[in-house]
């Protein structure tokens, strides 16, 4: 049991505030411009994880409508801007998760729904369950509650409209300039990570 | 040099106008769903946005047929006369249209199958069985025209049709026609009923899965000058085009009568959409063809 113990020590995640990361430089005139179109035409990956996918289509449809500012669901990664972490994140599906979070074009931008994204919440000392998203992903915005009602998405997309038009939403810049460290992270979840191209091999 | 001026004219006109109508469609599909919906300019800040963004290559084909297709459609935007704007005049001929519009779709197929994935390959196929469902039926009704103008010119059966007021116009001269040629051009849009290539939820938007940032910016760009070429050549065969003002409001018109059918209908399944078109429209087109030719009516 004490060996035991002393091989999880071993392997502990090297813990850092992620939010003290330094990935600030100056922004260029063109990445301004691009921001102000960037914050007005959000586009989301329509790939529910959990059960906050539950409080989408309210804030899809007439009830609260998404799209009267920007917004719209997209069919595959590559289309779109936004991923969205709708609440617990089992390991199986972080594998997923990092696969389509390196399929989207730059610039992305992670949001975590609900406390289960955050600490685990009702799951935080399950094995299956990963507890904090942002060792695995750079996430921009967390949207709090277990499940965040429509007004809480719809106040936190404008959150992260204001986000993306200051530019401080830089979450894709910290993944590549970290990419050691989220990699590891990954890695340590997952045992190994690799993107399959079936098409190529 | 006038005709370049003119030509450049045509495709800012045709950039501004459906990409704002593209952005009213919104709004009135929203309005039918009793949504607020996105404002008018809502598709630019969409252009934009996906032009500032990255983006990743699959290849030389993948590169070089997005710029085929929208290469394409612009050479074929220039031919469609807009109102009193003919670029090319006595050479905006009905078959030199469909022949040059054949080469953005390729450019598109070509472009999403060298991207390698099996949904793309899917929509391209259901792309091109889709084309052969509506063309058939819309060549048709179109050769009914030209066999009673004696011209394939879409400027001259358009001012053939100016002469005796609304009345003149191929819409109540052939109303057979007009129906076969509508529904033709909701498939040619890809609008709702027939939106099987790109079905979002089913094959995760068909020829479109692989493409982000600028290319799917370029590929957006290519489907709103299309749909400027095919409402365009609706407007010129069926409604008589007119001033560019009138051909803008009737083009508006068309565009939004096929926005409303379309926002409350649902999927056709591609086999489904295939026989449809080949037994009713198909019917009609014969019959109506049958009556120009047989008793010279229209």
């Amino acid at each position: 049991m004490a060996l035991e113990n002393e091989k999880f020590n071993e392997d502990k995640i090297n813990e850092i505030d992620v939010n003290e990361l330094d990935c600030r430089d100056t922004l260029t005139f063109w990445e301004k411009f691009g921001n102000i179109f960037r914050s007005k035409s959000i586009w989301m990956l329509h790939y529910c994880t959990g059960c906050g996918a539950m409080e989408l289509p309210p804030t899809m449809t007439s009830r609260f409508d998404m799209e009267r500012i920007g917004m719209a669901p997209m069919a595959t990664p590559r289309q779109a801007d936004v991923l969205l972490i709708t609440g617990y994140l089992s390991v199986k599906t972080l594998r997923r998760i990092i696969y389509t979070y390196e399929q989207m074009q730059n610039p992305k931008y992670v949001v975590g729904f609900g406390s289960c994204t955050l600490n685990g919440g009702v799951y935080y000392d399950s094995y299956a369950v990963i507890s904090r998203l942002d060792y695995y992903l750079p996430v921009d915005l967390y949207i709090a509650g277990c499940m965040p009602r429509p007004e809480a998405v719809m106040s936190g997309f404008k959150k992260l409209m204001n986000m993306i038009k200051k530019g401080e939403a830089l979450g894709w810049k910290r993944y590549q300039k970290y990419y050691d460290w989220y990699k590891k992270n990954q890695v340590r979840a997952l045992g190994e990570v690799y993107v399959k191209d079936e098409f190529h091999e | 040099m006038s005709t370049f001026l003119t030509a450049t004219g045509l495709v800012l006109l045709a950039f501004f106008w459906q990409i704002t109508l593209s952005g009213i469609q919104r709004k009135v599909t929203a309005r039918i769903h009793r949504r607020v919906g996105s404002p008018w300019y809502q598709n630019f800040i969409d252009l934009f946005k996906t032009w500032s963004k990255s983006s990743i290559s699959h290849g030389f084909i993948y590169d070089f047929g997005v710029l085929m297709a929208l290469g394409g459609t612009i050479a074929t935007l220039i031919f469609i006369p807009a109102g009193h704007i003919v670029v090319f005049d006595k050479l905006d001929n009905f078959f030199v249209i469909t022949y040059l519009l054949a080469v953005g779709s390729l450019g598109m197929a070509m472009s999403a199958v060298g991207s390698g994935n099996p949904w793309a390959s899917i929509g391209v196929m259901r792309a091109l069985t889709q084309m052969l469902a509506y063309e058939i039926p819309y060549i048709m009704a179109v050769f009914a025209i030209i066999y009673a103008n004696k011209t394939a010119s879409i400027h001259a059966i358009a001012l053939a049709q100016q002469g005796m007021g609304i009345l003149g116009w191929n819409m109540f001269r052939m109303p057979l026609g007009v129906i076969v040629g509508f529904i033709s051009l909701m498939g040619m849009l890809g609008k709702k009923p027939y939106d099987a290539p790109i079905a979002p939820a089913e094959i995760a938007s068909g020829p479109l899965v692989e493409y982000g940032g600028k290319h799917l910016g370029m590929l957006m760009l290519q489907h709103e000058f299309a749909t400027f070429v095919e409402v365009g050549l609706f407007v010129n065969l069926f409604l008589g085009g007119g001033t560019l003002l009138a051909f803008l409001i009737k083009y508006f018109i068309v565009y939004i009568l096929a926005t409303m059918i379309a926002s409350v209908v649902a999927r056709f399944k591609i086999d489904q959409l295939v026989v449809f078109y080949y037994k009713v429209p198909l019917a009609l087109a014969f019959i109506q063809t049958a009556i120009v030719i047989f008793t010279g009516l229209g």
